[in-house]
């Protein structure tokens, strides 16, 4: 497939993204739009990765195998960054009963 | 229109549409059920990709772990019912355009982008296989990997302090 193809796609995930983070009040699905804006990242670095191999595989055998290592990585960050958000998202539950973030614009209460 | 073509339109075709699901929905437990299918077209889009091990890791991780995690604590919040109170209609569709001037934005950067017409190798090339993938990891990428490790157990750490009951 042309890269074109999914650097569009990516686009549109990551624009549908940003838009649920604008306008949505729930927070946890402020943090699902925030998610999938990761995925859109992951998807067009592996797409990348791929066309790069298929640029340089002939140098070099293991020709942009960086881009999927670092989807690797971000997974491995993604986890660490959903498993405290979620703590905290329970925490202010907890404290105010309610998961929407306008009540959380002053930082405290 | 080859197969690989055609998989890929549908699966695109339906990571857009249950990501727009995500968006619109006014249940939280739909959203999630909506994002897992997200994931589950996206790491279709992997597979298709030949990144097998990529793939996999993502249907583990994300559509695993991560939604199940979401899942609980709708769940366990009894947030599964529609009480989001109702927004002002202007900032929601401030909200849209400023989403939709950024994708315009995006897509005129990359209407003219040295990449294009570049072919991203679907079927063949094996550095998303498992094998490939693991010499790289453990032989130029130790470090990080090991670095992941503390990562992880800070995390740990800080998500059970976070959320201990009391102080």
């Amino acid at each position: 497939m042309n890269i074109e193809y999914y650097i569009y796609l990516a686009l549109a995930l990551f624009s549908i993204g940003v838009v649920g983070v604008l306008t949505r009040r729930n927070a946890i699905i402020i943090f699902m739009c925030i998610e999938l804006m990761l995925n859109a990242a992951n998807l067009l670095l592996v797409a990348f990765s791929k066309m790069h191999h298929g640029i340089g595989a002939a140098t070099n055998p293991t020709a942009g195998i960086d881009g999927q290592l670092f989807v690797f990585f971000i997974m491995v960050v993604a986890a660490a960054e959903v498993s405290v958000g979620l703590a905290i998202i329970v925490m202010m539950y907890r404290n105010i009963h309610s998961v929407d973030i306008n009540f959380l614009n002053r930082l405290k209460h | 229109m080859s197969a690989t073509q055609i998989l890929f339109w549908f699966l695109s075709a339906l990571a857009i549409v249950s990501a727009l699901s995500v968006v619109i929905s006014k249940n939280p437990v739909y959203s999630v059920l909506s994002l897992i299918i997200t994931f589950f077209a996206v790491s279709g889009h992997y597979i298709l990709l030949n990144a097998q091990f990529i793939g996999i890791v993502n249907l583990i991780v994300y559509a695993g772990a991560i939604m199940v995690l979401f899942l609980f604590v709708i769940m366990l919040m009894n947030l599964n019912q529609d009480n989001e109170p109702q927004k002002n209609k202007w900032l929601k569709m401030a909200g849209v355009v400023s989403g939709g001037c950024l994708m315009l934005v995006f897509v005129a950067a990359f209407k003219t982008s040295e990449v294009n017409g570049k072919i991203a190798q679907t079927i063949d090339g094996n550095i998303g296989l498992t094998e490939t993938l693991g010499k790289a990891l453990f032989n130029e990428y130790v470090v990080p990997f090991e670095i992941s490790s503390i990562l992880f157990l800070s995390a740990m750490v800080g998500a059970v302090v976070i959320g201990k009951k009391g102080d």
